[in-house]
């Protein structure tokens, strides 16, 4: 469902991604592994829109979104879990919610959505008058990612969804991914946690100096050398 | 980028301690309210007013601040979405206002002026709303939206820039010689409300200003533009994210903020009629104060920002000044809005409602 081919990226003049490919087919979950400043929230934010390809094509389905920005991406059918969250922290959970389901095709199944989210995610039902700034660390991941659900994606871009969480935590987002998954809701997933990313993913990426060195199966990247190397630490 | 992390890890409030500057501003702060206590023991006591005196001088103060109150919400709400003071916003009012006073006079020709006033009075605010507006997303359009993505210091400039080229506008095409407001008849002498007697002037621009306020608060709250404008200002990135369109909502919050300060234009000529094309330049910067003394970026706090100045340079001249048998001191209410923004800023640096500055966004 999503294409990427040899894109290249640049921040002015540093060039940060060079000729990298990506797939991720329909209901399936793709990992980005690699290590910090290896180029992984540069792909997928060249993939939201947020940054501009100076050269490479983003095909998601028979659409060409290369050139789409990133407040239509949602719009195509892409959502994305930023890097950090993200969250909007003056605003309520509600609203942090509602803000997710912006756009027109979202919207009409607000309602739908919201249940849905809310199942997924207790806790944010409760909390729902709450201060989206006031939450603990977890819950606020919860939120993210429940707020990249209530766009309805066909496809979820996760930068580094543990990132910082208590390990009981982590865990709980990994189910989260699965289900999602299992809903139908392809998603790629940036990870330094390769381990437990490749636990949940049916293919990855090993991404290097802003360059694609690898991919296969995730077993397959489970045991090689080079990612037991650069991100495993083993 | 890690926003949500620095609210994560709540902000720790350092132990105070106990430094020659701390010691040096508390004594400033003190010595500051001494002397407004100390001033106003002597005016008060001094019998100079009486309390209808006093009282006029306030509601004065509530109906002039209620102005600023308008247009103080276009310099917040601009600052909040691209964090820039927009220099050129004291010149959108005067547009409103000028436009506020070729309707009136128009009107004031015809007999609708005199037997439907209310129909006179919404034609000139619609007018007037209607060209601030159109200035201020016009300036938008070609001074500040090609210079999205620079330094903040150079729409800055550009604003001051654009300010003066609307100013000289305005002067080319009405020439620079000041126009008296037309009077309505029904809006002569006085009224009674709550056994308070107020100018009747002083009550259209006091509930109109009040009815846009609440107007503008429940539309940001409420509605689902307003909720956008509200991300935008949060963080403009992650808002396109969720499919905001960041240069629409932007344009929008210029349109409000224009149509807003084109308000404050029609009602400023009820209450002090006599325009011209360098007009806008000090009800702007007291906006500005205002803005600032409120807690820039937040809507309520330009609210209150605009009505507490209105007070302090109506009250505070006769107040705090006249105890002290200082010469002319009702000259110097432009001094005591100043002083006011001073002292409230060294009791409280953010203004009055503002907090968020601490965390702004880089
Ligand atoms: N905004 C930016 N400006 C300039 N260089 C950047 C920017 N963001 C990232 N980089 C550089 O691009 C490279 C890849 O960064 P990034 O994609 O954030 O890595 P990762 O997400 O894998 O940790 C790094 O060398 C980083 O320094
Ligand atoms: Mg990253």
């Amino acid at each position: 469902m999503l294409q990427v081919t040899d894109l290249d990226v640049f921040y002015g003049d540093a060039q940060a991604l060079w000729g990298a490919s990506v797939t991720v087919g329909s209901g399936e979950v793709v990992s980005i592994v690699g290590s910090n400043g290896a180029g992984k929230s540069t792909l997928v934010n060249a993939i939201m829109g947020i940054l501009r390809p100076r050269r490479g094509r983003i095909v998601l389905d028979d659409q060409d979104v290369t050139e789409t920005p990133g407040h239509r991406m949602c719009r195509a059918g892409v959502a994305i879990v930023p890097e950090g969250r993200r969250l909007f922290p003056s605003m309520s959970v509600e609203d942090n919610l509602d803000l997710g389901a912006f756009n027109r095709v979202a919207r009409a199944h607000y309602e739908e959505s919201l249940q849905w989210v809310h199942t997924l995610f207790p806790r944010l039902a409760d909390r729902r008058s709450q201060l989206a700034g006031s939450l603990s660390g977890g819950e606020q991941q919860m939120l993210a990612i429940g707020r990249g659900l209530m766009a309805r994606p066909r496809l979820l871009l996760m930068d580094e969804p543990s990132l910082g969480l208590a390990p009981v935590v982590v865990d709980e987002v990994f189910d989260v991914i699965e289900t999602v998954r299992d809903e139908g809701v392809s998603v790629l997933l940036v990870e330094q946690n390769a381990q437990m990313a490749l636990d949940v993913s049916s293919r990855a990426y090993l991404l290097a100096e802003g360059r694609v060195v690898m991919d296969g199966t995730a077993e397959e990247l489970a045991k090689s050398r080079e990612v037991r190397d650069s991100v495993l630490g083993l | 980028m890690t926003e949500a992390a620095t609210v994560d890890a709540r902000p720790v409030r350092r132990a105070a301690r106990i430094t020659p500057v701390s010691i040096f501003l508390w004594a400033l702060r003190i010595a500051a309210l001494a002397i407004i206590l100390y001033g106003s023991y002597l005016s008060i006591s001094s019998g100079r007013l009486s309390a209808a005196q006093w009282r006029d001088l306030f509601v004065f103060g509530i109906s002039t601040g209620s102005v600023y109150a308008l247009i103080a919400l276009g310099y917040t709400m601009v600052y909040g979405v691209l964090r820039f003071i927009n220099f050129a916003h004291g010149e959108v009012f005067m547009v409103g206002a000028m436009m506020a006073f070729y309707v009136a006079n128009a009107l004031a020709t015809t007999t609708l002026w005199t037997s439907s006033p209310v129909v006179s009075l919404l034609i000139v605010l619609v007018a007037a709303m209607a060209t601030s507006t159109s200035v201020a997303v016009i300036v938008e359009r070609i001074a500040y939206r090609p210079l999205r993505g620079a330094p903040r210091l150079i729409p800055l400039i550009t604003s001051i820039g654009a300010s003066f080229t609307i100013q000289y506008l305005v002067r080319g095409l009405v020439g620079p010689s000041t126009k008296a407001f037309p009077r309505m008849e029904q809006l002569r002498g006085t009224t009674e409300i709550l056994g308070v007697v107020i100018l009747k002037s002083q009550v259209v621009v006091i509930v109109a200003a009040l009815v846009m306020m609440a107007g503008l608060y429940l539309f940001v709250e409420r509605t689902r533009t307003g909720k956008s404008m509200r991300a935008v200002s949060e963080d403009p990135e992650t808002a396109a994210l969720m499919g905001i369109d960041v240069d629409r909502t932007i344009v929008k919050v210029f349109a409000i903020g224009g149509a807003m300060a084109g308000v404050a234009g029609a009602l400023w000529g009820l209450v002090f009629p006599s325009l011209n094309f360098f007009s806008g330049f000090l009800p702007g910067i007291k906006a500005f104060t205002s803005a600032v003394l409120g807690g820039i970026g937040n809507i309520v706090g330009a609210m209150l920002g605009g009505v507490s100045l209105g007070i302090f340079e109506s009250v505070g001249p006769s107040l705090v000044l006249a105890g002290y048998e200082i010469p002319a001191f009702s000259q110097l209410k432009d001094v005591v809005a100043y002083a006011a923004l001073v002292l409230v800023l060294i009791f409280r640096p953010t203004g009055i409602l503002g907090e968020r500055l601490a965390q702004e966004r880089t």
